[in-house]
């Protein structure tokens, strides 16, 4: 039972897309495939990721995180949460666990919003892909208007927030 | 080629962490596995949840709704298509080039990347696993505020508006 709870969400959408295919079988084989694509590069991507959140979790001690990147890491803090998120690899869905392992290691909220905006834009290999598909004027620009708006950002979200809903969501991260 | 690069640089350390420590190396992979078989139900649910996006939002639809003369409108419909759609990046760009071409404009264009990346509505469940519905929802909306600003300047810029 607790098995069927939670696997709900996959549950859902695997129903749905029977109803699709029962509606337009054409659509619903694209869907599938669709599917099947980006499971093969779930199964390709996410294996290191999760590697190497055991690695940070297990040999990194919670005194050098905070050290560099905790409440009184200042801009160093801020310019490692950038360089982190953009080299890491894979879709955004991938750091947020390790954002669970920084929150354990006593990471600053602050440097991991920004460590998740940097994974979310600016990582180097999309980067350079959307170089050479765009052109560099286009890149170049989004880049130079991502780096302060994922920082402006992440300063309104802590702002937002009050200590005690931080506090919650470190909690949280200790269960997970 | 970048997820080898991953997986070079993680054996490695394994290697150097499995020499240092067998009982820690261990740890690691329990803590790994443990990891992902918490997320795993998520990650699911969201990957047949885009599939199933993917399969009616394609490239000919889309560019039909943001086309050059679409305006702030398009912006906006770009914006949303790309909030509610994850493509990955090495089908995203070409994908935007080609709508480029076929007379989507940059405006557009720089609102569909920018929410493409930054705006994560599918992922939200586990956004929300980690980080809590409050900040997940506002998050987000910055982010797709954030797109406006970009299509904004990406248009003056670019496309010399």
């Amino acid at each position: 039972m607790t098995l069927i709870k939670q696997y709900r969400f996959p549950i859902t959408t695997i129903f749905a897309m029977v109803v699709i295919f029962l509606i337009n079988k054409e659509i619903g084989i694209k869907a599938i495939k669709i599917t099947g694509h980006s499971l093969k590069e779930m199964l390709l991507i996410v294996p290191p990721i999760f590697i190497f959140l055991g690695l940070l979790d297990v040999w990194v001690p919670k005194e050098t995180m905070m050290k560099y990147m905790g409440e009184k890491s200042g801009v160093k803090g801020v310019v490692l949460s950038f360089l982190l998120g953009s080299v890491a690899a894979g879709p955004l869905y991938g750091a947020f666990p390790i954002a669970a392992v920084f929150m354990k290691k006593g990471v600053k909220f602050r440097n991991i919003l920004i460590f998740i905006g940097a994974w979310s834009t600016t990582k180097i290999p999309m980067f350079l892909f959307e170089l050479s598909a765009l052109g560099a004027k286009f890149a170049i620009t989004r880049l130079f208007i991502d780096i302060p708006g994922i920082i402006i950002i992440s300063h309104v979200l802590c702002f937002l927030t009050n200590e005690s809903g931080v506090k919650k969501i470190y909690e949280n991260a200790e269960l997970i | 080629m970048n997820s080898y690069v991953m997986y070079i640089v993680v054996t490695m350390l394994l290697i150097i962490s499995y020499f240092k420590d067998k009982n820690k190396t261990r740890m690691v992979i329990k803590k790994a596995y443990k990891a992902f078989q918490n997320i795993l139900p998520q990650f699911l649910g969201v990957i047949i949840l885009v599939g199933i996006l993917l399969s009616v939002f394609n490239a000919e639809l889309i560019s039909k709704i943001i086309g050059n003369e679409s305006g702030w409108i398009g912006v906006i419909v770009s914006a949303i298509v790309g909030a509610i759609t994850l493509i990955p990046g090495f089908v995203a760009f070409p994908t935007s080039a080609m709508l480029l071409n076929s007379g989507a404009g940059y405006m557009q264009i720089g609102a569909f990347v920018s929410a493409l990346m930054m705006v994560g509505i599918v992922t939200a469940p586990v956004e929300i696993k980690y980080f809590g519905k409050r900040i997940t929802i506002i998050r987000n909306f910055l982010s797709f505020l954030f797109c406006f600003i970009v299509a904004y300047i990406i248009g003056k810029v670019v496309g010399g508006i």
